[in-house]
């Protein structure tokens, strides 16, 4: 029998609430998908759409960023400027053939920890469905 | 001996051979301190001449545009043997250009729309005792780099007449530049904008807007009218000659040498500035840009880090 699909999930979460919040998910003893690897950045602001892509490049099936609720971010308007990214890069994304289940932005505060284990199981298994991304088998050149 | 020179074209539109041209005065520096001897589009040379020469007896070949088909990827081969500079000369060659937004559908799609589903092109034809081979299209555009190895880079569709009478000086001085050097500078267009002290300290934008939709004022950062300039994502050292017509920069000079991915980078500045913080107010900020993907990949797709689209 073939191994179950395990969706690869990079995270980038944020050091001022999702990270913490992660954090709490783990000091409170949630059981969540083990299939997430995050990476803490200083801000959802500092998630360079170069990142994203490096991700998918090298194989992850989803990317999460995790930021503060709107209001909330420690450096003012870094969410902000980190959905306004989204909303165009999403749509850039899906005409390269990368669906929306694939890329998601939740505002996750440091008290929810909860949020984290929803969160990310939810996104596993609607990757689960959407399967593996298609490894890329194109000719050019040689 | 002047040092020998060849051009060559594989898939772009010949702008990049009209540019050389367009040097004028320029051009005959450079006819007269070179050897051209091969230059298709211009001069009587063969395939069978370039294929006499010895390993490495041209100095420097210039290649412009994108290798999408087997015939291209054997002429970039064949001169990479015979020479030993090869410039990757304007945008499609460095990065895959405007021809590499084909990257966006596969190969077979593009054979059935071009061809109405009629008539597939067979590759090889027969017809009274004689052969006719086509070349093999590929899946996939790709920038020069990934046929042959590249010594060195020429940006802009086209290469301006500057930054041509530079790159050649460069060629031609004692010492050569650093293999892999893009010869341009390396600084983003906004710094070098002839409007650059109109931009305004914290920039926002409600509405982006296309130049058809509006009456674009000559002398103001053309981000603050609203339009989506790239020149803050893209490589300087064309003279801003788009932004001297009035026209936004589309980033055919390519990224600095800092960014990996244009289109991503570009993106993400033309994003961060749209007016709004929450999902209504910056969609409708971004009506305007309906084509992400042909907007901020428009001459990078293939150089960049997903390189296409899904394939079926």
């Amino acid at each position: 029998m073939p191994d179950a699909f395990e969706p690869k999930i990079v995270a980038f979460f944020c050091n001022w609430c999702t990270y913490l919040a992660a954090d709490l998910a783990g000091t409170s003893r949630l059981k969540y998908a083990p299939n997430v690897r995050t990476v803490r950045v200083m801000c959802s602001g500092r998630v360079d759409p170069q990142f994203v892509l490096e991700a998918f490049a090298q194989g992850a099936d989803g990317v999460l960023i995790g930021g503060c609720h709107p209001g909330d971010c420690h450096y003012q308007e870094g969410n902000y400027k980190a959905l306004r990214r989204y909303e165009l890069f999403r749509r850039m994304l899906n005409q390269m053939g990368i669906e929306d289940d694939r890329i998601r932005l939740e505002w996750i505060s440091a008290a929810e920890g909860e949020r984290v284990k929803t969160v990310v199981n939810d996104m596993v298994e609607k990757l689960r469905a959407l399967g593996p991304r298609a490894p890329l088998r194109h000719k050019e050149v040689a | 001996m002047k040092p020998r020179i060849a051009f060559a074209w594989c898939a772009s539109c010949g702008g990049c051979e009209e540019a050389v041209v367009d040097l004028d005065e320029v051009l005959l520096d450079v006819v007269n301190a070179v050897d051209i001897v091969f230059w298709p589009v211009a001069l009587d040379f063969k395939l069978k001449d370039l294929e006499a020469m010895p390993d490495g007896w041209i100095f420097a070949s210039f290649i412009n545009g994108a290798i999408r088909n087997s015939d291209q990827r054997d002429m970039a081969e064949l001169l990479r043997a015979k020479s030993r500079v090869v410039v990757a000369f304007g945008a499609c060659a460095q990065l895959g250009g405007v021809p590499g937004l084909a990257n966006l559908f596969d190969a077979k799609s593009i054979i059935a729309e071009a061809y109405d589903d009629g008539g597939t092109p067979q590759r090889l034809y027969r017809d009274d005792g004689h052969t006719l081979t086509l070349p093999e299209f590929f899946d996939s555009v790709a920038a020069l780099d990934r046929a042959i190895d590249v010594d060195y880079y020429v940006p802009g569709c086209p290469p301006t007449p500057n930054l041509i009478r530079d790159a050649v000086k460069a060629l031609l001085a004692a010492e050569l530049p650093h293999k892999g050097s893009i010869l341009a500078p390396d600084k983003s267009l906004c710094e070098q904008c002839p409007r650059k002290d109109t931009r305004p300290e914290k920039l926002l934008v409600k509405e982006f807007k296309r130049v058809h939709q509006m009456l674009v004022d000559g002398q103001t950062c053309l981000l603050a009218q609203g339009l989506a300039c790239l020149g803050s994502a893209t490589r300087g050292g064309c003279d801003a000659r788009c932004i001297r017509g009035n026209m936004p920069c589309t980033g055919c000079f390519g990224p600095t040498s800092r960014v990996r991915d244009f289109g991503a980078k570009a993106l993400s500045g033309i994003a961060s500035v749209a007016d709004g913080n929450d999902e209504g107010s910056i969609a409708e900020a971004m009506k305007a840009l309906p084509d992400p993907a042909g907007t901020f990949y428009r001459y990078s797709l293939p150089s960049s880090l997903l390189t296409r689209g899904h394939m079926e």
